[in-house]
């Protein structure tokens, strides 16, 4: 390839993540964190009393909360000031919960995803796509047979109006409580906008459900909830992007995802996630596993200042499986922080974590895993393997995965490898005509690869694209 | 038609205070010739090979490499300022370009990378490399100024544009065909390049690549170690397609006269402390599959 045709591909990228819109929003808090934020929010999406009562009770508990210290080589978050942070806007939309067609939407929010490609994920008969702009919903479409199958798919606010019983009974309740952690009690008091998925038993949704974030303030938090309710033998695979544009201030990203697994059930998520490099990225995700259900992560974490984000499993039922295969990539200036948990609570339980991380010019990535093997989950087993790259000495990769077994009858295994981009590997390719950008490209295009093959092609080709640009400076 | 010039090539280790290596190589390899460079351990080959191709471990201390071109692929006229070019100025990949081929010992295995499309990749970037070294400069300005303006065609959702000249159809019969050549089971196509591949599969796969990329020159380090009397044949086959079919220059570094039987070298060079002690024609092969190095060394330094 070259370089002129490289210099307009990344050009290409780059506008296409870069570029931001001029606020123009209906209405949004203003900067900081009280009680009366918490009740205007509540307020303005006509929320149930139920609801303002939680979220009041998950900011108590986050003011209490301590902010995560002395873990090892964890990320600095010390200019994390909620304070600063306008936790709530909500765009310039008639419809509250989407529009019904993408006409309907203001032409700069169909500019903005039009350059991210969204309408074109719908050309390609992609089945659903819900687009989240700040802190709403946009744009969602289903096809019909779902909805005739009783298959939900709707933005979180609605489902909350819609479907009040079930959100009452899962949201931040078993799975994800505001206790666990600081970032998960802030979600908890301020989350706004984000997925419900719910299907039925004996279901199957053959193509994957989408969701596309995109955070375009300057100075804003972004708090979306995914709930995915999968019943009995069901079966779905969501998938999620997200971006955000490079401003000045920082920006806060503080998610909440919980899945619910049913008996026999099988549910994918899977995520690219692209955050400009002053986003603090600190989520919470997990999933409950009932018998025979099998959970699998696939993740992509792309830019950020810092990422902390270790999706977790609770492998609940007996025969239950958990799958993580996750990517990070951390360039000058980040520290990204993930990793995986899984809880064994019953026999014959099995999972299996892959963890890659690539890290360039002083980037600093981190595996944090924790396996949990508990007394009586007989028959279990647990794989783990992480496997770092690295461009550079400047860079760094530790690998911290920590294993509680409290039962014997188990197998554990667990495997790490750290590598620099081998200069052989390098000119091997050099020598069968690829440039020196190029060859580089592809041994780390090799390196994801696992995470590639899992996800839908206009997703692999988008992480693809994402780490071309990543890499874009380091190069050459 | 093609010829490798390597004149008074001296070379060390790159680090500081490196070893030096090569102390005045001459050699010439035209298109169409095979040549056998035989040695002991220790006295230079491979590092002469990888200087060639470019490896970034070695400093050129004195002397040249130089590339003359008559013809293109084609047998098209190259212009005459564009005839002869300077390997040492050149990228590994520049050189690729212009029909250089390294056959390593050692292939690297990439994960991930599938050979079909490594291959497909490698293919069409040495065909627009070759066009941008041939381009003169101001060509090469008016097609910047082209590309500039015509903005940004793809989509992210839309999957992978098919780069490149050859497109993957069209790149897949291609591989089809030099992987039945060489007897190659179908399936290499979609594993990943050289991963897990035998030694003797390795060496197969190198041959593969040089019949696909059509080198003008190939220089083959010891590309018949570790091969099986099957593979040797298979692999020999290729490489005398290489030249009969492509017309490809062969340099073949080997240590035994054995594969010399399949692919008969028109010269024989023996190397020893870094310098071209000896050469002749196949006979001196067979001199020294029975006699050994000692009488090469012994004759080298009564010369000197």
């Amino acid at each position: 390839m070259s370089s002129d045709q490289d210099h307009l591909k990344e050009t290409d990228t780059e506008a296409r993540f870069e570029f931001k819109k001029e606020e123009k929003s209906a209405f949004e808090t203003g900067k900081g964190l009280t009680e009366e934020t918490i009740r205007v929010i509540s307020e303005d999406k006509d929320e149930p009393e139920w609801m303002l009562e939680r979220r009041l009770r998950a900011l108590k508990q986050f003011q209490q909360m301590p902010m995560p210290d002395g873990w090892p080589g964890a990320p600095d978050l010390s200019e994390v000031d909620i304070d600063q942070i306008v936790p709530y806007i909500r765009p310039d939309i008639e419809t509250r919960g989407g529009a019904d067609s993408w006409e309907d939407l203001p032409e700069e929010i169909q500019d903005t995803f039009d350059k991210l490609g969204i309408p074109e994920a719908e050309k390609n008969a992609l089945s659903g796509v819900g687009a989240q702009y700040e802190s709403e919903i946009v744009y969602q479409n289903m096809q019909e047979q779902w909805e005739e199958k009783g298959v939900i798919f709707c933005d979180m606010d609605k489902a909350v109006q819609e479907h009040e019983e079930i959100v009452k009974e899962h949201f931040m309740t078993k799975c994800v409580p505001p206790s666990d952690n600081k970032f998960a009690a802030l979600h908890g008091a301020v989350w706004s906008g984000g997925s419900f998925v719910y299907v039925p038993e004996d279901t199957t949704v053959e193509m994957p459900v989408q969701a596309y974030f995109r955070m375009n303030s300057e100075g804003m938090g972004q708090f979306e909830h995914t709930l995915i309710i999968a019943e009995e033998n069901s079966e779905v695979h969501y998938i999620e992007g997200c971006s955000a544009p490079k401003y000045s201030a920082f920006n806060l990203h503080s998610g909440g995802v919980e899945v619910f697994v049913g008996e026999g059930a099988h549910v994918q998520y899977s995520t690219v996630q692209n955050w400009s490099k002053n986003t603090y990225n600190l989520n919470t995700k997990r999933a409950i596993a009932e018998a025979d259900g099998t959970m699998e992560w696939v993740s992509g974490s792309m830019g950020s200042k810092a990422t902390m984000l270790y999706p977790a499993t609770i492998l609940k039922g007996p025969g239950a499986t958990d799958n993580h295969i996750t990517i990070a990539f951390a360039g000058e200036g980040q520290n990204i922080d993930t990793g995986a948990k899984v809880y064994h609570n019953a026999p014959d339980t099995k999972s299996t974590i892959e963890s890659k991380s690539i890290s360039k010019d002083g980037g600093r990535t981190n595996y944090r895993g924790l396996v949990h093997i508990a007394d009586g989950a007989e028959n279990s087993s647990t794989s783990v393997e992480c496997d770092a790259l690295m461009f550079d000495n400047d860079s760094t990769s530790d690998t911290m995965p920590y294993m509680e077994i409290q039962e014997q009858k188990v197998d554990v295994a667990h495997e790490a490898t750290v590598g620099k981009i081998g200069d052989e590997d390098v000119f091997y390719l050099q020598s069968r005509g690829l440039d020196d950008d190029d060859a580089k490209q592809m041994i780390v295009a090799g390196f994801i690869e696992p995470i590639t093959e899992e996800l839908p092609i206009e997703y692999a080709v988008e992480l693809n694209r994402l780490i071309e640009l990543e890499m874009e400076g380091s190069l050459g | 038609m093609a010829t490798l010039e390597i004149d008074n090539l001296h070379a060390e280790v790159a680090e500081d205070g490196g070893e030096t290596i090569l102390r005045g190589v001459d050699l010439e390899v035209r298109s169409d010739e095979i040549h056998a460079l035989m040695g002991p351990n220790g006295s230079g080959k491979s590092t002469l090979a990888k200087i060639i191709a470019g490896h970034p471990a070695y400093e050129v201390t004195g002397g040249d490499v130089w590339l003359h071109l008559d013809g293109d692929e084609f047998d098209e006229e190259i212009p005459e300022d564009m005839q002869t070019w300077d390997l040492l100025d050149l990228e590994p990949n520049e050189r690729a370009a212009l029909g250089i081929f390294l056959g390593f010992q050692y292939p690297a295995e990439i994960e991930g990378v599938t050979m079909v499309n490594f291959l497909r990749t490698a293919l069409n970037a040495k065909l627009e490399e070759r066009e941008e070294l041939f381009e003169d400069e101001d060509e090469a300005e008016a097609e910047d100024d082209e590309e500039e303006d015509a903005g940004y065609e793809t989509s992210p959702m839309e999957g992978p544009a098919d780069e490149g000249e050859i497109g993957v159809a069209e790149f897949q019969q291609i591989l089809q065909e030099k992987m039945e050549q060489l007897d190659m089971d179908e399936k290499f196509a979609n594993r990943y390049l050289n991963a897990g591949f035998s030694g003797g599969e390795k060496k197969q796969n190198e041959v593969l690549q040089a019949a696909i990329l059509e080198p003008s020159i190939a220089v083959l380090d010891e590309i018949d170690s570790g091969l099986d009397i099957d593979r040797l044949q298979d692999v020999s086959n290729g490489i005398n397609a290489l030249r009969d079919e492509q017309g490809a220059g062969i340099l073949q570094i080997t240590h035994y006269q054995r594969i010399l039987d399949y692919v008969e070298p028109d010269h024989v060079h023996v190397m020893l402390d870094g310098q071209i002690a000896q050469s002749g024609g196949p006979e001196l092969a067979e001199k020294l599959e029975d006699e050994g190095y000692d009488w090469v060394r012994e004759e080298a330094y009564e010369a000197a």
